[in-house]
């Protein structure tokens, strides 16, 4: 009963979006106030009905209702509630369905909050959201149903994916849909603006939150995925270059160069059009990536549902929405005429700046993730095009941006003294320079990547404490740290996104370069040296699970005789889905991870172990974290608010002619 | 081997990347083999080296790997043989010949674009007189002019 009101409720979103597409949009065209007014009574129920449905699934997952189809191929009594609940969005037509509902809660905070745009633009964001919407539901309606019943119900289900029954992945997906699905509405804007034919500074102003919004969502996804990655798969690998990964990563890095563009055009009036283009592309790429993710046309790791039918289908969504998108642009963007002057040292050339390293980046992860895809239809040659390529050809860049990251935040808008910028760096300059010598010479005849990497981390990290000290002004230290609390919370943000990046630096090149790794036979009782600790494996033994049957290996680390830790790594089976995985059991510290994994057994009566000490692992994802607290502190800044409550009158805004 | 293979068989559980008895004893020669494997690509699997991968065909490339080096090939020996055998769908680093190039050289070139469309932009902007807004009416000029001169 609940599944049929929650399917009904889908097809009343679809036929609520349709209006909500198509009388703003007229009301907006004729002026008619009342048509406009549609827009947000309809985006507010769209939500409601799609979250309604949401939970309908919910609620047959949680019960276990095997007359779906989707609960029984996804499903199983005897799996965790946690997971039965994460299983709704664990398979394509669940995970459709949350991506709906995040796209229409979008729309609807863009209705509740946006009171003080102007009426038309107001109307036809919501009218451009509302389209996505349309073909997002049709798609969801018509090829990939999450509540089709079975005709014959079987008693029991066939077990989620036991790669997914784990906290890691069960909540990256929803922060990776909010951060895909944010960026149709940086995309409503955009098209809004071209519509209108005027782009301002308080276009900037509203679109930043929501970009904003998204990308640190989809920084927190990512970051789960990889630190997934990392302890599930059983050899502490933590980025793969994986099509899949590139499909959230190419997002990512457009929506860092769109936020970084749209402060230009707020502040300055300049580069208008490219900041349409990248709000565009930001969210093609999200486009681009669920047909990546969903249509199986590249082979990866992580894709759940492989279809191509419905590749077809996402393809010609992205087709239409693009080329809609594009054409439009070209035929408008010449009329965004930049307004701002500014010197070629100044805080907008150092944008500029980081918008080509980072559009030109996401260029390169593109071209490498379909290249495959061309080389065999134009020319036959099938190839592969993987990790070594991406980390030589992506690298350069980022090292680029880091170098001059520091410089760019402190040089002042309009004109700006390199000199006098660099100044002031010259402590965090010469402290990033000792590190690395000091790192250089602890670590005789091994590669250059851990002092490269110490360098560009210590750098970023001290060029933005030099700049918050720096924006405290002159004075005595007490006064200097009571401006520094009083600082708004955007430069705050901004700060620790920009040391976060640097903390992620050091940790990926400390972990790629100090990694120990050892394999081997051991006898249970068996010790080894590893590193400076002395691991032993004390006992093998098998422990039943609540869906799995775990083979459970009991490990001791001692450092000087000093027992540091013991860990039990597991092979587990899950015997409904006939599928056994990897438990590594990982000891985690500030400085290093030890990280254990157990393998098969010997004919000898040993078995296989690995163990590695992995350094500055957890900076990675410390870095991440930091780089998504940046983006909340900025989010949360009276001025980031005051620009969605600022009530200003379409007419303080000038046409863009 | 023969046992251990029946015995992971046997228990359904897969093998995993490097096992213990695939390790050669010359340190430095393992050290080349990983380098190698990190770069070549388990064909039967979704997207995996042979050095990460499972699979058992993954086991027999690794060991291919070994034997070659042993045999006193050097890298890129073992690469083409392994490239005659395969197709180069086994590499995971493109090489750079043929289309391929436009492949490797996607990244300098749109650099290049990217950083000369960039300057042009900066380079106008900065010689641009100031408009709309920011510009002056004539009025507004003259009564600057006038509070200067004052």
């Amino acid at each position: 009963m609940v599944t049929e009101l929650g399917h009904f409720a889908v097809i009343l979103a679809f036929a609520v979006a349709l209006v909500q597409m198509i009388v703003p949009f007229a009301g907006a065209h004729t002026n008619r106030k009342s048509w406009m007014a549609v827009a947000e009574p309809a985006a507010t129920i769209q939500f409601l009905l799609l979250a309604f449905s949401f939970a309908a699934l919910t609620v047959a997952f949680v019960t276990s209702d095997f007359s779906l189809r989707l609960v029984v191929i996804n499903s199983h009594t005897s799996k965790p509630m946690l997971y039965k609940i994460t299983g709704v969005w664990g398979n394509h037509e669940g995970s459709m369905l949350l991506w709906v509902l995040i796209l229409a809660l979008f729309g609807a905070l863009a209705a509740w909050f946006g009171g003080n745009l102007p009426d038309r633009l107001r109307a036809r964001v919501l009218s451009v959201q509302a389209a996505i919407g349309v073909a997002f539901l049709a798609f969801l309606i018509f090829t990939s149903n999450p509540f089709l019943r079975m005709a014959i119900p079987p008693l029991n289900g066939q077990d989620l994916n036991p790669l997914l029954q784990d906290p890691g992945l069960a909540f990256h997906p929803p922060f990776l849909y909010v951060g895909y699905v944010g960026l149709s509405m940086s995309f409503s804007f955009a098209v809004a603006a071209l519509i209108e034919g005027r782009v301002d500074a308080a276009w900037g102003r509203w679109v930043r939150p929501w970009t904003l919004l998204a990308w640190t969502n989809l920084t927190v996804g990512i970051a789960l995925g990889s630190w997934w990655a990392y302890y599930e798969l059983g050899w502490g690998g933590f980025w793969f270059w994986d099509p899949v990964e590139n499909a959230s990563f190419m997002p990512w890095l457009i929506a860092a160069a769109l936020l970084h563009s749209a402060i230009v055009v707020e502040k300055r009036e300049a580069l208008k059009s490219w900041t349409i283009l990248l709000a565009i592309l930001a969210f093609g790429f999200s486009l681009i990536g669920a047909f990546i993710v969903r249509s199986g046309v590249l082979t990866s790791v992580h894709a759940f549902a492989n279809d191509p039918e419905r590749g077809v289908y996402l393809l010609a969504i992205t087709a239409i929405f693009m080329g809609g998108a594009l054409t439009l642009y070209a035929a408008r963007a010449t009329s965004l005429e930049a307004k701002g002057v500014f010197g070629l040292v100044s805080r907008e050339s150092a944008l500029v700046a980081n918008n080509v390293l980072l559009a030109v980046s996401c260029f390169v992860v593109f071209v490498g993730t379909i290249w495959p895809l061309v080389a065999e239809m134009t020319t036959g040659r099938k190839l592969s095009v993987g990790p070594p390529f991406f980390d030589m050809a992506f690298t350069p860049f980022m090292i680029l941006l880091a170098i001059i990251l520091p410089i760019g935040a402190v040089l002042p808008w309009k004109r700006g003294n390199l000199g006098k910028a660099i100044r002031p760096m010259r402590g965090a300059l010469f402290l990033a320079v000792a590190v690395a010598a000091l790192v250089w010479t602890l670590q005789t005849g091994r590669s250059a990547m851990a002092p490269i990497g110490a360098l560009l981390g210590v750098w970023l990290v001290a060029g933005a404490l030099t700049e918050v000290w720096m924006r405290a002004g002159r004075g005595d230290l007490g006064s200097k740290l009571r401006r520094m609390r009083n600082l708004p919370r955007a430069d705050w943000g901004k700060a620790v996104s920009h040391a976060g990046v640097g903390v992620t630096f050091w940790g990926v090149a400390a972990m790629l370069a100090w990694e120990i790794e050892d394999i081997r036979v051991a006898l249970p009782g068996e010790s080894y040296q590893v590193g400076n600790y002395e691991v032993t494996l004390q006992d093998v033994r098998r422990v039943p699970g609540p869906n799995y049957v775990s083979t459970m290996a009991v490990m001791e680390a001692r450092r000087n005789g000093e027992l540091v830790a013991t860990l039990t790594p597991e092979r587990r089976i899950y015997p409904v889905a006939e599928m056994p995985t990897t438990e590594a059991a990982i000891d985690n510290g500030v400085l290093r991870d030890l990280y254990f994994v157990i393998g098969d057994p010997q004919a000898n009566g040993g078995w296989a172990v690995r163990t590695y000490i992995k350094p500055y692992a957890n900076w990675i994802w410390a870095g991440a974290i930091l780089m998504a607290l940046g983006g909340t502190l900025s989010l949360s800044d009276r001025r980031t608010r005051v620009a969605g409550g600022a009530r200003r009158s379409p007419a303080a805004a000038v046409p863009a002619e | 081997m023969i046992r251990i293979l029946l015995l992971a068989v046997m228990l359904a559980t897969p093998l995993w990347a490097v096992q213990p008895d695939e390790v050669l004893d010359d340190p430095v020669l393992e050290e080349r083999a990983r380098e190698l494997s990190t770069g070549l690509r388990c064909l039967v699997c979704r997207n995996e080296s042979i050095d990460e991968s499972n699979a058992p065909l993954a086991r027999d490339l690794r060991l291919l790997v070994r034997e070659r080096l042993v045999a006193g090939d050097t890298d890129e020996e073992v690469l083409d043989f392994l490239v005659d055998r395969y197709g180069e769908y086994v590499l995971l680093n493109p090489r750079a010949d043929g289309v391929n190039l436009i492949l490797w050289l996607a990244g300098p070139v749109s650099l290049l674009a990217a950083v000369v469309i960039g300057a042009a932009y900066v380079r106008r902007r900065a010689k641009a007189a100031p408009t709309g807004a920011a510009a002056l009416t004539d009025d507004e000029q003259a009564r600057l002019d006038k509070l200067l001169r004052d």
